[in-house]
């Protein structure tokens, strides 16, 4: 659920963010251009070009006006001159043509450095999400998530694209303009100070204003766009309730302090630029007076005042482009700290050694790695003493001993479970909302690691198995299903990659999916698209049971998997999850009877403890919890 | 599309207005001022008359003050007006929405109406800015120092005819080869992010599959998609600065030839030379800052056009001229009722549906996965119009009711459910706004949802958070009926809400329900058998018809299904 200012987050216009700790967070920005280390030392060279080329025609034009037409005019027509002027037109075309070609070049080398730069973020940030443990994902909203590919991305292109082009660029006409002001007149060039003065002054008053001011924006337009989020996300509840102007009513107050704080954000900012781009025409003149007075006094001659007021010109529209890029650099560097935060998180640790591999098994029962795939599986379990390895068979014997286990240390969900399950065996969980059932399922594929007891898979230690093996050995139809934007066959295929259509079919049909997955437009084809909307809750669990049965797991875990397909389908598919359950140790987690009824074994939970366990007929027998929740209206009526 | 935005500016048109004009001012002092330059080194600095070269220097810096002021005060009526722009659009949008029925909101799907309201606005305020700040602005500029540049030396001036159309074609070539790439780089962004958002709802499948890898992989496709779409488009738009340079370039080398010559003549003045040049060179740069301009607002045309398909959307409810003001009683009558979500005579998703309930009974409906149990009982409170036949609620066709009377005695809690943040008290006064504690606590016990909420350390004040977050499933259920049930309807209708829950807490329910809930209708879908054996009558769905309907003595006589699934779930049960 993206939360205020997720994805939907603004572009435009955002606060001034101090990043914490800039310098490392600049090195770590290089460190990803590094690569291009050659191409960025040409990027630098063809921007002081370009940016040199401009000054030095600047000063070409002078000469050619000075030395070559002024005397022209006063002494009349020379060859040697006119030549003279024709030769440094020439030159000055060389100039700005390399200019120009200069300029290509170096934003063309740039972009295709930064688009890859810029990439290989994405991919580095995705991968290392990908890997986080869900305790992360618990921890933190889509929306916080969402917006750092979205927002802090964002401004990372906009600093590597066009501010660092700019800024480099910039700064190299200041300097070199600076420098021929000095050469030019030192005693004008002093001027300068009391214009950087007045800027600086300019940036530091709205600076920090504009700063405190852009920051109530971001907050009246997260407040805004959460509130938009919350009010789509619950569009229909709004009109079941006739609420419809009570939530306007709402939207508007909150709309009108976004309004309220933005403008007086974007006031401040659209202020600075004429003040700083007029600050220099005020130098301009200031230093036009000086000039007079300094020519008259014949302390510098006429010539170097009109040159020195041609170098002021030049040195006002870098100064506040400059000036502009301060804000979104200050921005980026801020986005790209949240970017490497979420890169630096500990990822889900994975220290399990024990792996899964293809086997074929002897007449003697021993067991043989192999490659290919046989049907048999095995634990390959190397021992670090003395260097041997043996295998175990993978059946789906599942132990837990005396596990304990809370999401915050403070609140115990599970209290000393026991439990033992032979492979093949069915094994359902029953009990009220909050007793601890999905728990035990995420313990078993370790989403979540156990602080106190043990879980034994085929009497290893989970903690020995590697996350990936055991996960594979492992398949689950979550209480959620999430479908994946692609075709129907895609999603279910997502259980085993290398699935053939033929096997797909198979197992869409012994999840009774078959039926209305060849009633879609394009059967299984059919695109399915925002977590397959267009699908109802209990289609939706059919193909997310297919996709569990393509995978063809020794151990199954089903939460809550048939909640929302009614019983007669249920019935339907019971065949096919009987053949599906076969020879395969099951977790149940279910409301309805007929779904634990013949489990092996049910436990029923309450308060993170197994209360009473048995088969049905003996927890039927014992008229204790079980007996309870599933005929309490016998009782009632 | 364009006028349907511009009535947005609403009050704020004065400022709309005034921006363009104040920022005439700015563009016009800047204009003037290499003129005062020009003069100032001409006639003060190169005749060493102090007098004048201060004068022009005063009058330099009154310039700069009105330019200063003109660009200031522009900059505060442009942020103004685009604010106020932004929030009328904004406030129009979610109005729009409001009055969107169900099946409005299915067309759009919620996600792409928060991106529209958020994002998109955004974009479209940039760009209305960007416009009021630039559009008279640049050509402005670019005409005034034109004919400054043409009063100057009107035959030198003959260069704009050659570069001028000359830059422009070349932009435009770039600009309208870029747009449809930068489209077409927004959709490869959508589906990168769209693979985010499905990483981040689906981790635990990802994780549960091991997918890692295979979704790493996915994503390492499309953000190389967007990488190459990128290039694609940023590499025509660079194209924009060296070309601009080179024709600027171009410019300066052959008005410094022509011009050269001129002075060598004598036809032209060697200190208008260089004024000259500037006029040019401010001409061309405001073509340049005129084209970006265009550029920016073709780029956000595509959000302009997504908030105008919400705001063209024509909600299907229509309310009748003369509505009802009163439901007189919660009986329920569908007579050869027949409904498509699509519209679609030929794909009913239900087909002559005939059913006679009187006020004051308790209904269950079942059927199977997909035989429209939620649509059937969507149509009672006109959460959708049907193609054929009639509803009646109180014997008065649903489409005669004011819609708000007719949902206020229609109470319906939805399958997929929402809180909203704040306290549960808040949430529950969605139901009536005025209802005293008494009554909360009272359709809180209905609900069997007081002892929970008692074992929370705020009770009534606990805060909920976005979507409700901090309860589980079934006290989330249980709470939307409690807030249902304090609307004190004449129909109840229950979709399946209790599914999270128990069968005894259910069961507890149910009792409560009949006991505190005596005349008013009640309508319960459920998958539980034990859920509706209670009930009046029940009506079996299968495929979009009615299968049977009567009391469930009746229909464990002689109804298949029913006897399917009573055996189904009660094997056992009974033993």
């Amino acid at each position: 659920m993206p939360g205020p200012g997720g994805p939907g987050g603004p572009r435009g216009g955002r606060p001034m963010q101090k990043p914490k700790n800039a310098s490392a967070t600049v090195k770590r920005i290089f460190k990803y251009l590094s690569e291009y280390h050659a191409l960025l030392v040409i990027v630098v060279l063809a921007i002081i070009l370009s940016s040199l080329a401009g000054v030095i025609g600047t000063s070409y034009m002078r000469s050619i006006i000075d030395v070559y037409l002024e005397p022209m005019v006063t002494e009349g027509y020379s060859s040697t001159l006119m030549s003279g002027f024709i030769g440094t037109l020439l030159k000055m075309a060389a100039v700005y043509l390399t200019g120009a070609v200069c300029t290509y070049l170096s934003a063309r080398l740039m972009l295709q450095v930064s688009t890859k730069a810029l990439y290989r973020i994405r991919v580095d940030m995705f991968t290392h999400m990908e890997s986080l443990p869900i305790r992360y994902f618990d921890t933190h909203t889509h929306g916080e998530l969402m917006s750092r590919y979205t927002n802090d991305i964002d401004t990372l292109r906009e600093l590597l694209s066009n501010s660092m082009t700019t800024l480099i660029s910039s700064s190299i006409t200041v300097a070199a303009v600076f420098i021929m002001m000095v050469i030019y007149s030192w005693q004008l060039t002093l001027l300068l100070v009391f214009l950087l003065a007045a800027m600086l002054l300019v940036v530091r008053f709205f600076g920090s204003r504009s700063g405190k001011l852009f920051r109530e924006q971001q907050a009246a337009l997260g407040r805004v766009n959460g509130y938009i989020e919350e009010m789509m996300d619950g569009v229909k509840v709004v009109k079941v309730f006739c609420h419809e102007e009570k939530s306007e009513e709402e939207f508007e107050k909150l709309n009108d302090a976004l309004c309220h704080a933005a403008t007086q954000a974007n006031t401040y900012a659209n202020t600075m630029m004429p003040i700083m781009a007029n600050l220099t025409n005020i130098h301009y003149a200031v230093t036009a007076v000086v000039g007079a007075i300094l020519a008259i006094k014949n302390v510098i001659s006429l010539g170097t005042v009109v040159a020195f007021l041609q170098y002021v010109r030049n040195f006002s529209q870098p100064v506040s482009q400059i000036s502009q890029q301060v804000n979104s650099i200050l921005n980026a560097l801020a986005g790209a700290e949240r970017v490497f935060n979420l890169i630096d998180e500990t990822p889900e640790v994975n220290d399990g050694y024990v792996t899964l591999v293809n086997a074929h098994k002897d007449a003697d029962g021993t067991l043989h790695e192999c490659k290919e795939h046989t049907g048999v599986w095995a634990w390959k379990h190397p021992h670090k003493a003395d260097g041997t390895v043996t295998y175990t068979e993978v059946q789906g014997r599942v132990e837990f001993d005396n596990v304990v286990f809370g999401y915050t240390p403070e609140k115990i969900v599970l209290n000393g479970i026991s439990l033992y399950a032979q492979p093949g065996q069915k094994i359902a969980f029953v009990g009220s909302t909050g007793a601890g059932k999905t728990t035990i399922t995420n313990l078993i594929n370790r989403f979540y690691d156990v602080p106190d007891g043990k879980i034994r898979y085929d009497g290893i230690n989970i903690n020995k198995i590697d996350k990936k093996a055991l996960r594979q050995s492992l398949s689950m139809v979550l209480q959620d299903t999430h479908l994946f934007t692609g075709t129907v066959a895609d999603n279910i295929r997502y259980g085993k990659l290398d699935a053939t259509d033929e096997e797909i079919y198979r197992a869409a049909k012994l999840a009774n999916a078959d039926f209305f997955i060849s009633h879609l437009p394009n059967g299984y084809d059919t695109m399915l698209t925002s977590d397959g909307a267009n699908l109802s809750q209990g289609q939706r669990q059919l193909i997310a049971i297919a996709r569990a049965a393509v995978a063809d797991p020794p151990v199954l875990i089903l939460d809550e998997a048939t909640s929302s397909i009614d019983t007669r389908t249920e019935s339907l598919i019971e065949k096919g999850m009987d053949s599906l359950m076969e020879g395969r140790t099951t977790f149940v987690i279910a409301h309805r009877l007929s779904t634990v009824r013949n489990s092996d074994a049910i436990m029923v939970l309450e308060h993170g403890q197994i209360i009473e366990r048995g088969n049905h007929e003996t927890l039927i027998a014992q008229k204790g919890k079980y007996y309870q929740l599933y005929t309490g209206m016998f009782e009632l009526s | 599309m364009i006028k349907k935005l511009a009535s947005c500016v609403g009050e704020y048109k004065k400022y709309a207005i005034a921006t363009p004009i104040i920022m005439l001012g700015e563009a016009i002092m800047e204009i003037l001022l290499p003129l005062i330059m020009a003069n100032m080194i001409d006639y003060g600095i190169q005749d060493k008359n102090i007098a004048y070269t201060v004068k022009m220097g005063l009058l330099m810096i009154l310039c700069t003050l009105i330019s200063l002021s003109c660009g200031a005060g522009g900059g505060i009526c442009a942020s103004k007006a685009a604010m106020g722009f932004a929030k009328n659009l904004r406030s129009k949008l979610f109005h729009k929405v409001q009055t969107f029925s169900f099946a409005n909101v299915d067309k759009f799907s919620t996600a792409s109406l928060v991106t529209r309201l958020t994002t998109d606005v955004t974009n479209t305020q940039n760009a209305f800015q960007m416009m009021i700040r630039m559009a008279i602005r640049a050509p402005a500029m670019m005409i005034g120092a034109a004919i400054m540049a043409i009063r100057i030396n009107p035959s030198l001036s003959s260069i704009f005819i050659v570069v001028i159309p000359i830059l422009g074609v070349c932009l435009y070539l770039i600009m309208s080869r870029a747009h449809p790439r930068f489209g077409i780089m927004m959709e490869k962004y959508d589906a990168l992010n769209t693979s985010v958002q499905e990483n981040l709802t689906g981790i635990r499948v990802v994780k549960a599959f091991v997918r890692e890898e295979h979704e790493n992989k996915k994503f390492d496709a499309s953000a190389d998609a967007v990488r190459k779409a990128q290039l694609r488009a940023e590499k025509l738009v660079i194209l924009n600065s060296p070309v601009m340079q080179l024709c600027m370039y171009g410019c300066i080398l052959a008005v410094l030839w022509f011009g050269g010559n001129m002075v060598i003549n004598g036809t032209f003045q060697i200190g208008k030379l260089s004024s000259f040049i500037s006029y040019v060179t401010q001409t061309l740069m405001s073509l340049m800052m005129l084209s970006m301009v265009i550029m920016m607002i073709t780029i956000s045309m595509a959000s302009i056009r997504r908030i105008c398909e919400v705001l063209d959307e024509e909600p299907v409810i229509r309310e009748d001229a003369h509505p009802v003001e009163e439901v007189k009683d919660g009986s329920i009558e569908f007579s050869n009722v027949s409904f498509s979500y699509a519209g679609d005579s030929n794909n009913l998703t239900l087909q002559h549906i005939n059913l006679s309930i009187a006020s004051g009974e308790t209904i269950g409906v079942i059927g199977g996965t997909g035989s429209a149990k939620s649509t059937l009982v969507q149509l009672i409170p006109r959460l959708y119009d049907i193609q054929s036949g009639s509803i009646k609620v109180g014997g008065v066709d649903v489409r005669k009711y004011d819609k708000e009377v007719l949902r206020n005695a229609v109470s319906m809690v939805l399958q997929k459910n929402v809180l909203f943040s704040g306290t549960i008290r808040d949430n529950l006064r969605w139901g009536n706004e005025n209802a005293t504690d008494e009554e909360i606590i009272e359709a809180c016990k209905a609900a069997d949802a007081y002892e929970f909420i008692q074992s929370f350390p705020y009770g009534l004040d606990t805060d909920l958070g976005q979507g409700g977050v901090n309860v589980s499933g079934g006290q989330k259920q249980r709470l939307c009926i409690a807030r249902a049930l304090l609307k004190k309807p004449k129909i109840i209708i229950l979709d399946d809400s209790t599914s999270a829950v128990d069968t005894a807490t259910d069961a507890r329910i149910r009792a409560a329900l009949r006991r505190d809930l005596k005349g008013t209708t009640t309508l319960i879908i459920a998958q539980r058998i034990t859920s509706v054996q209670d009930a009046d009558k029940v009506i079996v769905l299968n495929d979009g018809m009615v299968d049977d309907f009567g009391t469930p003595a009746e229909l464990m006589e002689r109804n298949e299904i029913y006897r399917e699934v009573y055996t189904q779930q009660q094997k056992g049960a009974k033993e």
